[in-house]
């Protein structure tokens, strides 16, 4: 036994050596993990509370002198244009989520509950519409239900010989449906997950005092999903009143004017970033008000039937009507994905777009353009990857790091790392960039247009998703792993070495894989950040469709969803399959 | 030698006091199990003793020499200990081979002597043929053996296991029992065994230490923990018992018309005059049709059968002795069957009696 013994370092002496020894040994024995959490704390009060505070109190400054003042505030809401942004965008984002709501409830219903052919296919709709860029579709959108071009409009003209136009996507109502057909995706994830909790014992309960299938599912089976209705809603509501790209694409033209595109005009020369920070304010506060609301819902667990016992499920036979199901899944997947993309394809390969699809109109050119000419093409899509790279990997890295501490109580005032990291999730984008500008824009620091400011507010907008992800993670690996590790002899970093790491690999790529997706096609926090040099290819995308040059916008859009694709596909081969939709 | 001692080993998280002045001594090679219900501070006891806590007040000594106090732990790398987890902690992303040799590498030892220990611990727990396999491809038992082999293998200075058994199915369970102790047969490695379970201490202990609430409340060898419980809460935790309040009169005990003589009982301080409370086992109680001599000392009553329950291997009664309000279990073979409602004489045998605090 003495053998091993041997090998070890031999147990330090006791006691009796006094107090100057129990004072060194003590030094020795501090792990690094303190330095590490005073370090995360600064890392976190740089990305995440300094802007945030700058914000706050650059709204109370006046532009020149710096004194306290209320005018900004006088200024933000003095306008009577500038409150109708504020109605604007709350009516926009009630019509989006109750749109997207109506479109996707049946189909989560219809894919957890029932028999409905094609649920892979649907499956699918919703990953496409959940992977398009909003503003992509925007762009689609165009091409389709323009006034006089669209093709959906010089279709219905043809079709009743009239002048007028089937459906105007520079409007209200397009604006609205644009947007949630591109966010229903949400509500189907959160509304599908709650109905997958419902047994079948709670409908058949219903059906054995006398409910038909439809009497059950009204009564029964929607009620006990409502909170899961309810607060993908609001997430769907505060996706849409923070969305930049589609309401300047769509409502700009059509004179609609609404914060984030309000929020943009404060920023033209001259740049008003004192009064963007006040006019920002109620999106804040409406976001922060209605996060703390939908979690409340949530957390309502007892409302979601989770039975452990009686969870069976069977599928309910719709007969006739599964083929009208599967219909409305092919509706809302024709709009939403199909529709859009082929229209962008086909105007990409278009010497012009209008003229349709034959052969003489086909043409290479558009991605010719781009790819060999365009100063700025190469560079964005070169930008793109790396700062998303960039970002991705150190929000992985912070909210890795933090979610240890955090869930191993490594420290005993751990969890104000872990509100930190998630802080920025009430943020929306567009606020968080400002507070960026106003931080970091001008002196000392001066990060104008530099890709470390991109970079920066990059991880911190998507620090959330990736703590999310790796606290879910860390929680799922033993902490017995690691200690056995220890009681054999390793020191707490080669255990998180040799076995946490390893262990934690698989679900580390996939949220860095997320959080490039999503970086790599952020719009509204960039727009405010990049410079001349430092544009990525969400921003050109911008500028593109402010030329009207529909044919490069669409190969731009082409090269864009590629990229994307790729990534998509690399996750689904490494994680699995539904490692984008799963809910964070 | 005593290898491993805590002394007044405290832990209090805030207000509450988990562990509350735990004493405890090892012999080099003992086994000695922390046995008591869930809550009572046995794990956190065991995750002191690994280093994974710090002790809030009192002390560990291992070889003579403190590793655990207040603001000085040694940590769980240097302590030359190995433990076994509820979970099994079975590293999924190592094959069994990898798992087992993971501590001999870390003790940088010469490639040839990491291979022959490996071999042979993983003869001694016989999964040599499971050698390449991952975690993922083994039955619950299989992973424990692993589990046991990993911590072995390194022959540590302590073995810690933490309710290793809770995991398996009952007679998979039963084996793992007589393996452990099999292996402690083999390899004497000090071992501190923390379970709720009162068989798979009694099987696996040389020392069985009941916990409640954050205090041992006895120490002793398995057989004497049940003769000999020294307190209410021992003697009800350890098999089942029936607590009776009986009087001390000079040397006399009574209760409900017994009378025994206070020297047949173990542990009875002399003379005085006061309440006392008796653990009488339920298979210690005779039970009579007619009434028996009684002889040695044995006091007789009359009772009356009120419950009866069969279990296969005996009858469960419960008989209330005449004029009182008692009601006493009472364990009999399976072929001597009482009615409910028939009277029977009640004989007790004081040497199987212990007074409790």
């Amino acid at each position: 036994m003495n053998d091993t013994a041997a090998a070890l370092p031999k147990p330090v002496a006791g006691q009796a050596e006094g107090r100057r020894g129990g004072l060194l040994r003590r030094l020795r024995y501090v792990e690094p993990v303190t330095l590490l959490w005073l370090l995360l704390v600064l890392v976190l009060l740089f990305l995440v509370a300094a802007p945030l505070l700058k914000l706050f109190s650059v709204s109370f400054q006046a532009q020149e002198t710096g004194t306290f003042t209320l005018s900004n505030y006088a200024t933000a809401y003095g306008r009577a244009r500038y409150l109708d942004a504020l109605v604007n965008s709350l009516t926009l984002g009630l019509a989006s989520a109750a749109i997207a709501v109506l479109l996707a409830v049946p189909m989560a219903w219809a894919v957890s509950r029932t028999d409905m052919p094609g649920k892979g296919f649907t499956w699918a709709v919703v990953l496409g519409a959940f992977i398009m860029p909003p503003y992509l579709g925007a762009v689609g959108w165009i091409l389709l239900a323009g006034p006089n071009s669209g093709f959906v409009n010089r279709f219905w003209q043809w079709l009743t010989g009239s002048e007028g136009t089937l459906f105007n996507v520079y409007s209200f109502e397009g604006l609205a449906l644009v947007i949630a057909l591109h966010s229903f995706p949400l509500v189907f994830i959160f509304v599908k997950a709650a109905l997958d909790l419902v047994s079948s014992e709670m409908e058949d309960a219903a059906n054995i005092l006398g409910a038909g299938t439809w009497t059950a599912m009204r009564k029964v089976t929607l009620p006990l999903v409502w909170p899961s209705i309810l607060g993908s809603f609001i997430i769907v509501f505060l996706e849409t009143i923070a969305l930049f790209g589609t309401p300047a694409i769509l409502g700009i033209p059509a004179r609609i004017n609404v914060v984030t595109t309000q929020l943009w005009q404060f920023f033209e020369y001259p740049v008003r970033v004192e009064v963007a920070a006040a006019y920002a304010m109620p999106l804040l506060l409406v976001t922060i008000g209605l996060i703390a609301v939908q979690k409340l819902l949530l957390a309502r667990k007892a409302f979601v039937s989770q039975t452990g016992k009686g969870g069976e499920r069977r599928m309910i036979r719709l007969g006739p009507w599964r083929w009208a199901m599967f219909g409305w899944c092919a509706l809302v997947g024709a709009l939403s994905v199909a529709m859009p993309l082929l229209v962008l394809l086909q105007a990409s390969f278009a010497k012009a777009w209008g003229r349709g699809i034959s052969l003489d109109n086909l043409t290479l050119r558009n991605y010719h353009l781009l790819i060999f000419e365009h100063e700025m093409a190469m560079t964005s899509i070169w930008n793109t990857i790396w700062f998303s790279a960039a970002a991705a990997t150190a929000a992985v890295l912070i909210a890795l790091l933090v979610a240890y501490i955090v869930n191993r109580r490594l420290m005993p005032f751990g969890e104000v790392l872990g509100f930190l990291a998630m802080a920025p999730f009430v943020i929306p984008g567009i606020v968080m960039a400002i507070g960026f500008y106003a931080a970091y824009a001008s002196p000392p620091l001066a990060l104008y247009g530099t890709a470390a400011l991109i970079i920066f507010a990059f991880t911190a907008r998507f620090l959330p998703i990736a703590y999310a992800n790796s606290s879910a993670a860390i929680r799922a690996v033993h902490p017995e792993m690691e200690e056995a590790a220890r009681i054999l002899g390793s020191g707490r970093l080669q255990a998180v070495s040799r076995i946490t790491a390893p262990l934690l690999r698989k679900a580390l790529l996939g949220g860095w894989l997320i959080v490039f997706i999503v970086a790599s096609r952020e719009l509204s926090a960039a727009i405010f950040l990049v410079g001349p040099r430092t544009r990525t290819m969400a921003v050109l995308l911008y500028d593109l469709s402010e030329a009207g040059n529909f044919e490069v916008l669409a190969a731009f859009g082409g090269l864009l969803l590629l990229i994307t694709l790729v990534l998509v596909g690399i996750g689904m081969k490494l994680v699995g399959r539904d490692f984008m939709l799963r809910r964070i | 030698m005593s290898r491993l001692v805590l002394r007044g080993l405290t832990k209090a998280y805030g207000k509450l006091t988990v562990v509350d002045g735990v004493d405890l001594t090892l012999a080099a090679g003992e086994f000695v199990s922390l046995l008591g219900p869930s809550g009572c501070g046995k794990t956190t006891t065991l995750r002191m003793l690994a280093g994974f806590v710090e002790p809030t007040a009192g002390s560990i000594e291992l070889d003579g020499k403190v590793i655990s106090a207040p603001g000085l732990v040694m940590p769980p790398e240097r302590r030359q200990m190995s433990m076994i987890f509820q979970s099994y902690a079975i590293w999924p992303n190592m094959t069994v081979a990898e798992n087992v040799a993971f501590g001999l590498k870390l003790r940088k030892l010469p490639a040839e002597e990491v291979r022959r220990r490996l071999w042979e611990i993983l003869e001694v727990v016989q999964l040599g043929h499971l050698a390449e396999r991952y975690p993922a491809e083994l039955s619950g038992g299989q992973q424990q053996r692993v589990a046991l082999a990993r911590a072995i293998v390194v022959k540590p200075a302590v073995l810690l296991l933490d309710e290793p058994l809770s995991n398996l199915d009952a007679s998979l369970r039963e084996e793992m029992r007589f393996e452990i102790r099999r292996l402690h047969d083999e390899f004497r490695i000090t071992t501190v065994y923390v379970t709720h379970d009162q068989a798979e201490a009694m099987a696996t202990s040389d020392r069985i230490a009941v916990m409640n609430a954050g205090r041992i409340e006895q120490v002793d060898a398995p057989h004497l923990l049940y003769t000999r419980p020294k307190t209410r809460f021992v003697a009800g935790f350890i098999g089942r018992t029936n607590l009776v309040e009986a009087r001390l009169e000079g040397s006399e005990i009574g209760f409900d018309g017994c009378r025994m003589q206070m020297g047949q009982i173990n542990g009875v301080p002399q003379g005085g005059s006061r309440p006392i409370l008796l653990s009488i086992r339920p298979q210690s109680i005779g039970l009579h049709r007619v009434r028996p001599a009684g002889g040695e000392g044995r006091p007789v009553t009359p009772g009356t059968v009120v419950q009866r329950v069969f279990l296969g291997e005996s009858w469960d009664y419960v008989v209330m002795p005449q004029g009182s309000g008692l009601r006493l279990r009472v364990t009999a073979p399976p072929l001597q069957v009482h009615e409910v409602g028939e009277a029977v004489w009640l004989e007790f045998d004081p040497r199987q009696m212990a007074l409790v605090e």
